[in-house]
C-alpha cells in the first residue's frame, strides 16, 4: 500500500495545534516514515501539492482569502480533519461574533479601514464538509497519534464523547466544584485532555468544547444555586468554544 | 531594455505563521523590500476588554502556540505589579523554570528544525534526519526536555494551565522536577555540541550598526522580567516602554511597526540578549563563546543561531540550579485586592522582549489592553537586513535567492501568529 499523502494547513490560529505534531518528539520520525508529507509549511519548505489523502486543518475562517483556500483544500482532500478549537468551533477569535467587527477594528488599529476581515470568524464546517474533528486548545498529542494509528490501519478513529468528569473521577481528583465551590466546566466539556485543570486544582475552562450529552442550562442553574454568579458562568462559557453549537445556544438564550 | 527583477518567496516555510517576502530591483538597484504578512488579525486586544483579570493569563496564552508561557508571564507581571501582589519566592522560581522550559523547547525547535535545514541545504528536519540521524535524535530529546519541564509545571506543553494571578494553582513536588533533570548531563553535552555545530555553519555575514534592546535584572540573566536596557545607554522601567518605543503606521501599510522614539529600528531576541547581558550568562556558555570566537558586540544577524545555542547551554545549567534550590512554596496563591489603574509587564520571550499593559477598573475587569510582541519590534530590522543582502539575492539563482531571503528573515525566528493580532500587512518603499 502506498503511503497516505498528508497536508497540514493553517488558517486563523496560534500555530499551537500544528506544533503538537512537531511536539510528538518521540514519535515524529516514525510517523514521518508512515505518511508522505506533501504540504506542511511550518515544518518544511518542500511542497508537492495536491491531492491529499488526509488534510489536517488548523484555525478558523476569518478572511475572504481563507474562504477560497478552504474550498480548495476540501476539493483536494479525501479526508479533511479539523485540528483544535479554532477549526472546530471558531476559537477565541470567534468572540468577535458576539460584538461588531468595526468596534473590534477600532479597538486595535489606528486606521481600521485598511484591515480586511470577515464580519465573523467561523468554524471550518460552516464552509465545507468535515470528516473528523480533533478537539482542544490545543489538541491532545495523544489523540493526534491515536488518530493516525487508527487511520493508518484503515480503522475509524474513536475518541471519547463523555464529559471531563469521567476522567477526573478515574484520576481520583477531589471535585473542585463540590469541595471548593470553584466554577468548573468539566460537566459540560468533552474529555480528551485527561482532566488537566482539575488535576491542577482549578476549574476546567472548556477548551475541548461541549460533550455529547451536555445540559448547560441545568448545570448553570445548579452553579448559581451554589453561589456562583451568572456573570461568572457566562464568562466561562463565552471563551474558547463560545461559538460551538451547544455553548452558543445557551449564550444566545441569555442575550 | 531595463532589467527588472522581482524576487517573491511565496509563502515562507518554517516560520510560525504565514508571510512572504518581496524584493524588487531595477537595473541592479534595490527598489523595494516588503515583508508581507497575510496572517489574519485575531483582535485579542479588543476581546480582552470586559474580561475579568483572572482570565487574562489563559486568554493571552492563545496568542502564540510557540511561546504561551511568555504571554502568561508578561501578563502576570503587569497585573501583579498593579495589584501589588508579592509573589512567593518559590513560585517565582517555578515561573523561571517553566519559562526556561519554553526557551529550551523553542530554541531547539528553531536551531534544528527551522533554521539548520537552510544552512545545510535540505528542505526540513526529516531530510536532515536522513543525513544526520544522531544529531536529530538528540535535538528531539533536548526539545522533549524543554516540553517536559513546561508540562510538569504547567500540565501540558502548549497553553499550560497552572500559572495564575498571584501565584500558581498547584506546585509540583521536588521529586517530579528532579525526575526531569535526571537525564540532564547527556543533554548538556549535546547543547555544548550545538554551539560548535551552529558556529561552524556556513552563512553570509555582515556587520551592522544595531540597536539591541533587551531586559536586565541585577542578579541574573533576565528572562521572566526586568528593566528595559539598550546598547545605547537606555535603562527604563517597563512602565516607560511606550515613552521610548513608538508604534508607527504609514500610509502604504496596513500595520503598526515599532521604532525607537528617535525613529530608529532595533533588534530584540537572543542576539540582543547575549550582547547586552553577556557577563550574566553561565560561565560554561561564556567559555564556549570564547572557544568559538564569539566576542560581543556581535552584530551579524546570521549569528543569531549561535546566540540561541549559547542560550540553550545557559538554560540547561540554569534549570539544574533552579531545581536544586526548589522546594514546594509556602504561599502558592496569596490573596490580593483589585486596584484601578494601569499595569505594565515585560518578559523575554524566546524571540525577545514581550510588552503588555492593562488598564483595569476597580471591579477587576480589563478596560484596555496593549500587547507588543517581539516580532513586531524586529520587523523593520528584518527588512533592513534583507535590503543589505538584496544585491546578493538578486544576483543569485532563483533557488538560492529564496534560500538567502528566507534565512535573513529566519534569523529573527519571526512569530507571525503573535505579531498579527494587530498587524496585517506592511510595505516599505526604499
Amino acid at each position: 500500500m502506498s503511503k497516505p499523502k498528508l497536508g497540514v494547513f493553517k488558517f486563523s490560529s496560534c500555530d499551537g495545534c500544528q506544533l503538537s505534531i512537531l511536539d510528538a518528539e518521540e514519535e515524529l520520525l516514525a510517523l514521518a516514515d508512515r505518511v508522505e508529507i506533501r504540504d506542511f509549511l511550518e515544518a518544511t519548505s518542500a511542497s508537492s501539492g495536491a491531492p491529499y489523502d488526509i488534510s489536517l486543518v488548523e484555525g478558523s475562517i476569518s478572511t475572504p482569502e481563507e474562504v477560497e483556500k478552504i474550498v480548495r483544500v476540501r476539493e483536494d482532500s479525501k479526508m479533511l480533519v479539523t485540528i483544535g478549537a479554532c477549526a472546530t468551533a471558531g476559537g477565541l477569535q470567534a468572540l468577535r461574533n458576539w460584538s461588531r467587527l468595526d468596534l473590534f477594528k477600532e479597538a486595535v488599529y489606528p486606521e481600521p479601514k485598511l484591515v480586511r476581515s470577515l464580519e465573523k470568524a467561523l468554524p471550518i464546517s460552516d464552509y465545507v464538509g468535515v470528516d473528523f474533528e480533533l478537539r482542544g486548545c490545543p489538541i491532545s498529542k495523544e489523540q493526534l497519534l491515536q488518530f493516525f494509528s487508527a487511520v493508518l490501519r484503515g480503522a475509524r478513529p474513536r475518541l471519547p464523547t463523555n464529559a471531563v468528569c469521567f476522567e477526573c473521577k478515574r484520576k481520583g481528583n477531589v471535585c473542585v466544584v463540590v469541595a471548593d465551590g470553584t466554577p468548573c466546566l468539566g460537566p459540560a466539556t468533552v474529555d480528551g485532555c485527561g482532566a488537566i485543570c482539575p488535576s491542577y486544582a482549578r476549574g476546567c475552562y472548556g477548551c475541548f468544547g461541549p460533550s455529547d450529552d451536555v445540559n448547560l442550562k441545568s448545570y448553570a442553574s445548579w452553579l448559581e444555586k451554589s453561589g456562583v454568579e451568572r456573570s461568572t458562568v457566562k464568562l466561562l462559557v463565552k471563551g474558547i468554544n463560545s461559538y460551538s453549537k451547544e455553548f452558543r445556544g445557551w449564550l444566545e438564550d441569555l442575550e | 531594455m531595463s532589467k527588472r527583477i522581482v524576487v517573491d518567496t511565496g509563502p515562507l516555510a518554517r516560520v510560525e505563521g504565514e508571510g512572504s517576502l518581496v524584493i524588487e530591483s531595477l537595473e541592479g538597484k534595490v527598489l523595494d523590500v516588503r515583508l508581507n504578512i497575510f496572517e489574519p488579525p485575531r483582535y485579542y486586544e479588543a476581546f480582552l476588554q470586559g474580561r475579568k483579570v483572572e482570565e487574562v493569563v489563559d486568554i493571552v496564552s492563545r496568542i502564540c502556540g510557540i511561546c504561551p508561557v511568555a504571554y502568561q508571564v508578561s501578563a502576570l507581571n503587569a497585573l501583579e505589579g498593579l495589584f501589588g501582589v508579592e509573589v512567593d519566592e518559590q513560585v517565582q522560581r517555578l515561573r523561571r523554570l517553566i519559562y526556561l522550559g519554553e526557551w529550551i523547547e523553542s530554541h531547539s525547535l528553531h536551531v534544528f528544525m527551522l533554521a539548520a535545514p537552510d544552512f545545510l541545504r535540505v528542505p526540513d528536519v526529516l531530510a536532515l534526519a536522513k543525513k544526520e540521524p544522531d544529531l536529530v535524535k538528540k535535538a528531539l530529546a533536548l526539545k522533549h526536555l524543554g516540553n517536559g519541564i513546561v508540562a510538569v509545571i504547567g500540565g501540558r506543553e502548549i497553553h499550560p494551565v497552572s500559572l495564575k494571578l498571584g501565584g500558581i494553582h498547584k506546585a509540583p513536588t521536588r521529586e517530579a522536577l528532579q525526575c526531569l533533570t535526571a537525564k540532564l548531563d547527556t543533554l548538556q553535552a549535546f547543547a555544548e555540541e550545538a554551539v560548535h555545530f551552529s558556529a561552524a555553519l556556513e552563512a553570509p555575514s555582515f556587520k551592522r550598526d544595531v540597536t539591541f534592546v533587551g531586559l536586565r535584572e541585577p542578579s541574573r540573566y533576565a528572562i521572566t522580567g526586568g528593566d528595559i536596557v539598550s546598547n545605547r545607554g537606555l535603562h527604563i522601567s517597563p512602565s516607560a516602554f511606550e515613552d521610548h518605543f513608538v508604534e508607527h503606521q504609514v500610509e502604504y501599510s496596513h500595520a503598526l511597526r515599532s521604532l525607537t522614539k528617535e525613529g530608529g529600528s532595533y533588534m530584540v531576541g537572543p542576539l540582543a540578549r547575549v550582547n547586552l547581558n553577556f557577563e550574566q550568562l553561565h560561565p560554561k556558555a561564556r567559555e564556549l563563546a570564547d572557544e568559538i570566537g564569539f566576542k560581543p558586540p556581535v552584530t551579524d544577524p546570521f549569528k543569531s543561531i549561535v546566540a540561541r545555542a549559547l542560550e540553550l547551554v545557559h538554560a540547561l545549567e540554569q534549570v539544574k540550579e533552579e531545581v536544586e534550590f526548589y522546594y514546594e512554596p509556602a504561599r502558592p496563591h496569596p490573596s490580593y485586592e483589585y486596584r484601578e489603574g494601569t499595569g505594565y509587564g515585560v518578559s523575554e520571550a524566546p524571540r525577545g522582549v514581550l510588552y503588555h499593559s492593562y488598564q483595569v477598573n476597580r471591579k477587576g475587569y480589563v478596560e484596555k489592553a496593549k500587547i507588543i510582541p517581539p516580532t513586531a519590534q524586529n520587523q523593520v530590522r528584518i527588512e533592513e537586513d534583507v535590503r543589505e543582502l538584496a544585491p546578493r539575492i538578486i544576483e543569485a539563482s532563483p533557488e538560492e535567492a529564496r534560500r538567502l531571503s528566507e534565512m535573513a528573515v529566519r534569523n529573527y525566528d519571526p512569530c507571525i501568529s503573535c505579531a498579527t493580532h494587530f498587524l496585517k500587512l506592511r510595505i516599505r518603499r526604499l
